[in-house]
């Protein structure tokens, strides 16, 4: 590993999925770190690569998917070198993960105090009973009442929201190290989905688990996400900490992003959207992918794919228009907005460490 | 760093006209875009034992229904100085094709023995002299027949049952229903013996007992697919915007029905082929001298001790054919609904 | 479920009704009488006989005493064998029917279940194509081939089981694997889809997200859910068995039910082919009445809704 605080580190993995179209080049040269008890969202339209990447993590890709290059490193180990006995016993012991669609991820034929138990039996080695009064604990803990009861229920006699704090029990049964959330509140309702999101702050605050957060949403990762990575295409284009990403984004991606995103100062008529669709991925273009859809577009970004450029130690984007050589831009009026407010963060911020060194000085005196 | 073999000149960082960037054209689609039956199409044809099939079909069709052509003697003409003629296929001298067959451990030729002469029967004779190879394309056309009007009625009778029970809905619905569960509760067989014994054992009396039991699988896949599609939101849209239920059902529901019918389709035909074949078995469908691959092998198992071809070509017919329909139609139903296979 | 059960048994009885006066309605425009098969009679014998079998009285009188018997169990008398009743007929034949059916469904569905199951988890394999190949074969043989050639080669030719007669386990042998090959071969075709299905259900994905073995996985969820829906071919199964069993117990020489159906209908014995009939669909009705129970014992989901209703 290269850096202690990392528990997963992904680099320069390329997948290809073999259709009867050609290849896909699903995932083109993606690398990112999770570190310890962060939440990582990954954020991109549909198709992006956003669920194939956690996939290939989980060792759960379909079997056309054909790995090209790249390394997932987890306790030193490449996950992408592990036969299938190993993985099982990595999967839902040492990172586990959480599906979209809790009506339809619970076994309906099986009572759910077992469902729960599954993970401590065969990882744990634990017996009936014990395993039993551990899931009940871990009912308790998602948030089940009445779980003496509920515990001999089945999946259907639940709601949506309490079906997925059902799958939540199961994914943190074992404390995992790491655990992925695929878009886990999308098949929710929204006061539901505060919900769900408020448990999986709470249940990390306490286990310390690493959060790999997937969602299309951004307005859910404002209040999750330690750092934020933005996927286009199969790529990552942009990644920082949130409040980079949020307030200081710098590929046209991500402004497109934010742009379509309504906040409270939202006062236009109408909501702009990013014009275009993804590229295909069987034939993915020349150079930068978002070129096609992007407003700020150079001559470059047709013929050349853009380096990660920094913007700060824990802040990179790809795009040209970070370059020496490009011309000023002028980002649309919300993302200055943004950008002014970003401004006025980091100021109070250096002004607090200020008035905190006069305040140790001053005590010393 | 993406590959940097070329040089960056600093014109390439010139921003790229709206005009131009239409040109890169992010909506190309590389794939080509196919329709519904295009893309089903593409699957069966890529499943080898299903177009094995289909042309296995073809050619048992060709073969039936031009029979005419192909016969080579008249399947109904008994020769009884011919009979049980073992196969001769003039050229051949393969122990089973050249009218050779073992009698008390040595064999003979029986056409030398029957004074036959020039004759000769690709398939050999049956007991009373008659060419087993006509006979078995004269029963194959009856299968087939049977299995076009299986065809017919099921989609005359069961798909319009079905439609109409599952778009109607309420008391219409509960009433069609509460027939169809009783017809159920009789097995088919059962059904058919019956009406054969009150309309005289034949041809007409097998195509109305099969008539009348083909339609009702049909009919309940239909009216379940209906009440589906029946609340999906192009068909409210239709019904808002004040079509007619006959549009709506000749132009959203019958092409969304489709795959389902054809489907069931293909799996109603070896059902009456073989439903026509048991009952000419057990006597009581196509009756002499007319030939039946049922009555054949019915014919052929009292001497297939001795003469197991007897049997045997017309039960690889009736099978080839019944497999070759099988298999076609899980060809059919794995092309429209392709989760299952690769 | 008591409301849910009696319902059921008050369509039964109502189906039962309908096939009884149909077929007793079908019989009375039937050419022949239990005289075709007697040489000459005097007027005075015909009589006689006409009185036996109650052929005397108008139509409707008849069909209220038909009726009036099929609620007792008496289907009246054979015509082919004179003197015998009908229901007495049919009891006494009923059981080897039984036993060779039962026997026949009972190693169909197993093995059935067997091959479906490994087809669906090793899909795409030869393993699969096999199994696949295995059940168009026997779905696409019709039972009265399959009996000819297992008679000939295992009875005759190899002389592994006794043939044509009765009596003891191994002359079921035969004509259980003649009557087993149809059920197999659809358990078989039923089982691959329901699992494929359900292999590629989220619960499955859920599954080995837990970290689950491919064992574990096919054993602990794939399996139950898979097997539920078999419940309902159940119904279908017998008939087939039903039908098939009239060739095969011919074939084999088997005194049961499917066999004297057959005689019956070549003798146009109309009272006997009538209470074969109403036993037939009672069988099936009772078959499909006890599946559907069954499935709302084992299915949590049907479990649940069926106490509400």
């Amino acid at each position: 590993m290269e850096n202690e605080n990392n528990v997963l580190e992904v680099r320069n993995l390329k997948i290809n999925f073999n259709t009867y179209a050609g290849t896909v080049k699903a995932i083109r040269d993606v690398s990112f770190d999770l570190r310890k008890g962060e939440t990582l969202a990954i954020v991109g339209e549909s198709g992006s690569g956003k669920t194939v990447t956690t996939r290939s993590i989980m060792g759960l890709n379909s079997p056309n998917a054909v790995i090209d290059s790249g390394t997932i490193m987890f306790k030193n180990q490449d996950l992408l070198k592990k036969n299938r006995k190993e993985m099982d016993a990595i999967r839902g012991n040492d990172i586990a993960e959480i599906f979209q669609d809790p009506m339809t991820s619970l076994d309906p034929t099986m009572k759910i105090g077992k469902q729960i138990a599954e993970p401590l039996i065969i990882h744990k080695g634990m017996k009936r009973e014990k395993a039993y009064a551990q899931a009940l604990e871990m009912m308790k803990l998602v948030g089940i009442e009445n779980a003496e009861q509920r515990i001999n229920n089945y999946p259907h006699q639940f709601s949506g929201g309490m079906r997925q704090r059902i799958v939540i029990a199961i994914a943190l049964v074992n404390y995992p190290e790491i655990l992925i959330a695929d878009e886990p509140t999308t098949a929710l309702d929204v006061t539901i989905q505060a919900q769900i999101l408020d448990l999986m702050k709470e249940l990390q605050a306490k286990t310390n688990t690493s959060i790999i957060f997937i969602t299309h949403d951004l307005g859910v990762v404002a209040g999750m996400a330690d750092r934020v990575a933005v996927m286009y295409a199969g790529k990552i284009v942009e990644y920082g900490t949130v409040d980079e990403i949020f307030y200081n984004p710098k590929h046209p991606y991500t402004w497109g992003l934010l742009n379509s995103m309504p906040t409270m100062d939202t006062t236009g008529t109408e909501l702009p959207s990013i014009p275009g669709t993804p590229p295909d991925l069987l034939d993915p273009p020349k150079g930068d992918a978002f070129a096609a859809r992007n407003k700020y577009a150079l001559e470059i970004d047709t013929k050349q794919e853009p380096p990660f450029f920094k913007v700060s130690d824990t802040h990179y984007a790809a795009t040209w228009l970070l370059d020496p050589r490009a011309p000023k831009m002028t980002p649309p009026e919300q993302i200055i907005e943004r950008q002014k407010h970003y401004a006025k963060l980091t100021h109070k911020a250096i002004d607090e460490h200020k008035d905190k060194h006069v305040e140790e000085q001053e005590e010393q005196l | 760093m993406a590959d940097n073999a070329k040089p960056i000149s600093a014109g390439d960082f010139k921003p790229v006209s709206a005009a131009d960037r239409g040109k890169l054209d992010s909506e190309k689609i590389s794939a080509p875009s196919l329709t519904f039956l295009q893309d089903s199409w593409r699957r069966l044809r890529k499943n080898r034992a299903a177009m094995i099939c289909l042309v296995i079909l073809i050619i048992l069709f060709i073969l039936a229904f031009g029979s005419g052509f192909f016969e080579t003697h008249n399947p109904n003409a008994t020769n009884p100085n011919l009979a049980n003629l073992p196969p001769k296929i003039p050229g051949i001298d393969i122990n089973g094709f050249n009218g050779t067959i073992e009698q008390s451990g040595t064999r003979v030729n029986a056409y030398v023995q029957a004074h036959a002469g020039n004759a000769y029967y690709i398939l050999g004779t049956d007991y009373l002299g008659r060419d087993l190879f006509s006979r078995i394309l004269y029963g194959t056309r009856i299968s087939l027949e049977i299995a076009l009007i299986a065809s017919f009625f099921d989609l005359a009778f069961g798909v319009v049952y079905g439609i109409v029970s599952g778009w109607m809905g309420g008391r219409v619905d509960t009433i069609m229903q509460r027939i169809i569960e009783i017809m159920l509760s009789i097995p088919n067989l059962v059904v058919m013996v019956l009406l054969i014994l009150v309309l005289k054992p034949g041809m007409s009396a097998i195509i109305y007992s099969i008539a009348i039991t083909s339609w009702i699988n049909m009919a309940r896949l239909v009216r379940a697919q209906t009440l589906e599609l029946k609340n999906q939101e192009f068909i409210l849209a239709a019904r808002a915007l004040g079509e007619s239920s006959w549009k709506i059902s000749f132009k959203h529901l019958l092409p969304n029905l489709s795959s389902v019918i054809i489907i069931n389709l293909m799996f109603t035909i070896p059902t009456a082929i073989f439903f026509e074949a048991f009952l000419s078995y057990i006597g009581i469908g196509i009756s002499a001298p007319q030939a039946s691959l049922g009555t054949l092998i019915n014919d052929g198992q009292k001497n297939f001790q001795f003469l197991p071809y007897q049997m045997w070509y017309p039960a690889i017919v009736l099978s080839v054919l019944m497999i070759a329909f099988n298999i076609l139609g899980d060809g059919l139903r794995d092309s429209f609904d392709p989760k299952g296979r690769e | 479920m008591v409301k849910y059960l009696g319902k059921r048994i008050f369509y039964i009885v109502l189906t039962l009704f309908i096939v009884s006066t149909i077929t007793f309605f079908l019989m009375k425009f039937m050419p022949g009488t239990p005289l075709t098969n007697q040489a000459k009679l005097t007027p005075g014998q015909i009589h006689q006989i006409y009185k036996q079998y109650g052929l005397d009285k108008p139509v409707w009188q008849q069909y209220l005493v038909y009726l009036a018997g099929v609620v007792h169990g008496n289907f009246g008398i054979s015509f082919q064998f004179s003197n015998q009743a009908v229901s007495y007929l049919i009891g006494s034949r009923m059981g080897p029917s039984l036993i060779i059916g039962g026997q026949g469904m009972v190693l169909g569905v197993l093995v059935g279940l067997v091959v479906g199951s490994l087809g669906a988890v090793k899909a795409n394999t030869w393993i699969d194509t096999t199994a696949t190949i295995v059940s168009i074969l026997f779905v696409s043989i019709p039972s009265f081939v399959l009996a000819v050639l297992l008679q000939y080669y295992l009875g005759l030719k190899l002389r592994w089981f006794p043939i044509a007669d009765w009596g003891g386990f191994m002359y079921t042998v035969l004509p259980t694997l003649a009557l087993a090959a149809s059920p197999l071969a659809e358990t078989a075709r039923f089982m691959r889809t329901e699992m494929v299905d359900v292999l590629s259900s989220d619960y499955i994905e859920l599954a080995k997200a837990k970290g689950l073995g491919k064992v574990g996985i096919i054993y602990h969820h794939a399996l139950r859910n898979s097997l539920i829906p078999i419940i309902t071919i159940i119904g279908p199964l017998t008939v087939n068995i039903m039908t098939g069993s009239m060739v095969v117990e011919n074939i084999f020489s088997v005194p049961g039910i499917g066999e004297q159906f057959v005689k019956s209908v070549l003798t146009n014995d109309y009272p006997t082919i009538m209470g074969l009939t109403i036993v037939y669909c009672a069988m099936l009705c009772v078959v499909l009445l006890i599946t559907d129970i069954l499935y709302g014992l084992i299915d949590p989901r049907i479990r649940l809704s069926g106490n509400n209703n």
